[in-house]
């Protein structure tokens, strides 16, 4: 190198030429742009479409939720102004209502403490990096479920003042639903699962007569069922509590779905990766528990996530059983006090729908997150 | 046995937790069963403007809701002992007939198929609705006969359907219906002016217009063109439970009819009037009649007034929903609420 740059020759250069900055056309925002919006004719096209798409939704739900919305008033006639947006003093008025129900406002402190002691222990079992995921897990998934239920329905031994279900309302009770649906599915998921591979004839039959018949009826269906039939097959007199019958209800409704995805993962599994358990001398539920289901679950994490996001939304149709859900709650709210305008119901409507996209949207992202620190390379 | 078996099969699927309680099949009836409890378990909608709806402080108000009240107070003088199913159209009578609740206030229409079939007991009328006709002040039409050439919004595959096509070509109208699939477009097609009526019950109606962008540029019709009788009911084949029911409704008229109000039942306590005597406590033991204390009137009175008093607290007048008394005042009144004598 130092040899080369002592020549002699005038028109060799003797050092190196300084980079150039790329060409302002093809770095930075612009150079983003040219090549992922604007690298065609047609492309060029396609994008100022969408971006008047893009322009008018927004334009059209900022001006509903901030720019012509009202933030001040005591009633719904405060907000019937000609054109104008949300009406967010409902919101602020009712929200304890769409929160919590009929709960009774001096306990209020109770559905407070179960959803922050459940988010304590979601997050130490959900962040990979804090030890001890068995003590979090049995503290959440058996502990939790009973505590939290003599909490918030008081009575008896608690020495709380009794808080019947029939007052639990609102995203409290959508939070109910959804959570027993989701935690309690997944390990009769992931049995019904195993049974239906299982080589015991009776058992494989009844892990499928059991799926298919509850994958086999809607939602609706089954909460009719249980809400409409069962009291009348029942002696009479004998009650089972309403929220009871509609969570057995939707618990063994997605235990069934998640049935079906666990399969998919145990049937992605390789052939080897049993062959070689049995090689290691492992018995089944040693390769199943070891081997098998880690590989599965990890497999399966999107569908069971999908499942999860799908139920919880799935929860507002326990309003056509009369339990009063966030959804129940916005619309029973409407028929409150003096809470009357023609843009009432769709602000109510409008609030619901962003508490339930910030909750699917968490979900969905922590699934990604999930896979992405699982993922050991089984992906194409 | 087999039935055992499937009793415990279905308890066990059921799960342990849940709680068993006993209506109808324990000693005393329902009555017995109420005041071992406690609270009255009461059937209400999931959300009725004026009839059964939450209030600004989360608690269950309207008109039918305080029929339930006035049971607690009868029974326990506490007007709030009452526990609240709310309950869709489809399960209310499941509910009822099962045990789930002990009464039925959900705004339910009372017809003879169903006071025969379904095991159940209409109590009394706590609202005659029926289908009415709301149009824009500015077209100044003041009844339903002079509707002729106009197009009525109505909600598909409904009685209202039915009952409109039948008052229209019972009177030689001709009118254009247009049909919708659900009650929110009909509202809208009525307030984006596709039609010049719009029809549903009366009460609906009501409670439809204060979601318009104007409710004072339209008027409700006077013409009723249905009957739809709205009351509590109970199971059938529990009489004593049925009486005391059916006396708090008759309670309720007779108190409005003999002016006894929440405000003065304390000094109605010295009228001279026998009748009062008798509706207050103060003389006779109807109360052991229907098995609750001699007072009982009073407590009712004292704890939510009347019956007039009831309808002007939640669908009157004077409330948003603003329902003139009409066919529902006292039959001294021009009405048709009518109570027999507490004697």
């Amino acid at each position: 190198m130092s040899k080369s740059s002592n020549s002699s020759v005038a028109y060799v250069r003797k050092t190196m030429v300084d980079k150039m900055p790329a060409p302002n056309m093809s770095k930075g925002i612009v150079g983003w742009m040219r090549t992922n919006l604007f690298s065609s004719i047609g492309n060029t096209i396609l994008t100022l479409i969408s971006a008047y798409v893009i322009y008018v939704a927004l334009a059209g739900l900022f001006s509903f939720a901030l720019g012509s919305a009202i933030f001040e008033g005591t009633g719904g006639a405060d907000c019937r102004v000609e054109g104008s947006g949300a009406c967010w003093p409902y919101i602020g008025d009712r929200f304890d209502f769409m929160i919590y129900g009929f709960y009774p406002e001096s306990e209020y402190w109770r559905p407070d403490l179960t959803f922050a002691v459940g988010a304590i222990l979601l997050f130490l079992l959900a962040t990979p990096r804090i030890p001890g995921k068995m003590i979090s897990g049995g503290l959440f998934l058996v502990v939790f479920p009973f505590a939290a239920y003599f909490l918030m329905a008081g009575g008896g031994f608690t020495g709380l003042e009794e808080v019947p279900t029939e007052k639990w309302g609102g995203l409290m009770l959508t939070l109910v639903v959804a959570v027993t649906g989701i935690v309690a599915s997944f390990p009769i998921g992931v049995l019904l699962a195993l049974g239906r591979r299982s080589e015991m004839p009776l058992v494989k039959s009844v892990c499928v007569v059991f799926i298919e018949l509850w994958r086999g009826v809607p939602l609706i269906t089954v909460l009719f069922m249980a809400s409409v039939m069962l009291p009348l097959f029942l002696p009479e007199g004998t009650n089972f509590d309403k929220l009871i019958r509609a969570l057995v209800g939707v618990t063994l409704f997605t235990a069934a779905y998640t049935a079906e995805v666990v399969r998919g993962g145990l049937q992605a599994i390789d052939k080897g990766q049993y062959e070689a358990a049995d090689a290691l001398g492992m018995n089944y539920f040693q390769a199943t528990l070891l081997i098998i289901l880690p590989q599965a679950l990890k497999l399966v994490i999107p569908g069971i996530v999908n499942n999860s996001i799908s139920l919880f939304k799935d929860t507002t149709l326990v309003s056509i059983v009369g339990l009063i859900d966030l959804l129940g709650a916005v619309k029973a709210s409407t028929a409150t006090g003096d809470w009357t305008a023609p843009s009432i119901p769709i602000t109510g409507y409008f609030f619901a729908a962003l508490i339930f996209w910030v909750f699917t949207f968490t979900m969905s992202r922590y699934s990604q997150y999930m896979e992405k620190r699982l993922d050991t390379g089984h992906k194409n | 046995m087999q039935k055992t078996l499937l009793k415990v099969a279905l308890t066990a699927a059921l799960g342990l937790t849940a709680t068993a309680s006993f209506g109808a099949s324990h000693g005393g009836g329902t009555l017995g069963a109420v005041m071992e409890k406690g609270f009255i378990q009461c059937g209400v909608t999931a959300g009725v403007r004026g009839f059964s709806a939450p209030d600004s402080n989360n608690n269950w108000s309207g008109l039918e809701v305080d029929f339930c009240r006035a049971l607690g107070a009868a029974i326990f003088d506490d007007a709030d002992a009452v526990r609240y199913t709310p309950l869709t159209s489809t399960e209310r009578f499941a509910a009822l007939s099962s045990g789930e609740i002990d009464v039925l206030s959900r705004t339910t229409t009372w017809t003879m198929t169903r006071d025969t079939s379904l095991g159940i007991n209409f109590v009394g009328v706590m609202f005659y609705d029926g289908q009415g006709f709301m149009v824009r002040k500015a077209d100044g039409i003041g009844s339903a006969l002079e509707l002729g050439g106009a197009s009525v919004c109505i909600e598909a595959g409904t009685t209202t359907e039915l009952n409109a096509a039948d008052y229209f070509s019972s009177n030689n109208i001709e009118v254009n219906t247009v049909v919708f699939e659900n009650q929110d477009e009909v509202l809208k097609a009525y307030e984006d002016g596709r039609c010049d009526v719009y029809t549903t019950d009366s009460s609906a109606l009501a409670a439809e217009r204060l979601n318009l962008e104007d409710p004072s540029a339209h008027v409700i019709l006077e013409q009723i063109i249905s009957k739809e009788p709205l009351g509590p009911s109970v199971r059938q084949g529990d009489d004593s439970w049925f009486n005391l029911n059916r006396w708090v409704y008759f309670l309720l008229l007779n108190a409005e009819e003999l002016g006894v109000t929440q405000a003065n039942v304390d000094d109605m306590l010295a009228s001279d009037n026998p009748a009062i005597k008798r509706i207050l406590g103060v003389e006779g033991t109807y109360g052991d009649l229907i098995g609750v204390s001699n007072d009982w009137g009073y407590r009712i009175i004292k704890a939510l007034g009347n019956y007039g008093e009831m309808y002007e607290r939640h669908v009157g007048p004077s409330t948003d929903i603003g329902i003139a008394r009409g066919v529902n005042a006292l039959w001294t009144n021009g009405g048709i609420q009518y109570a027999p004598p507490v004697r």
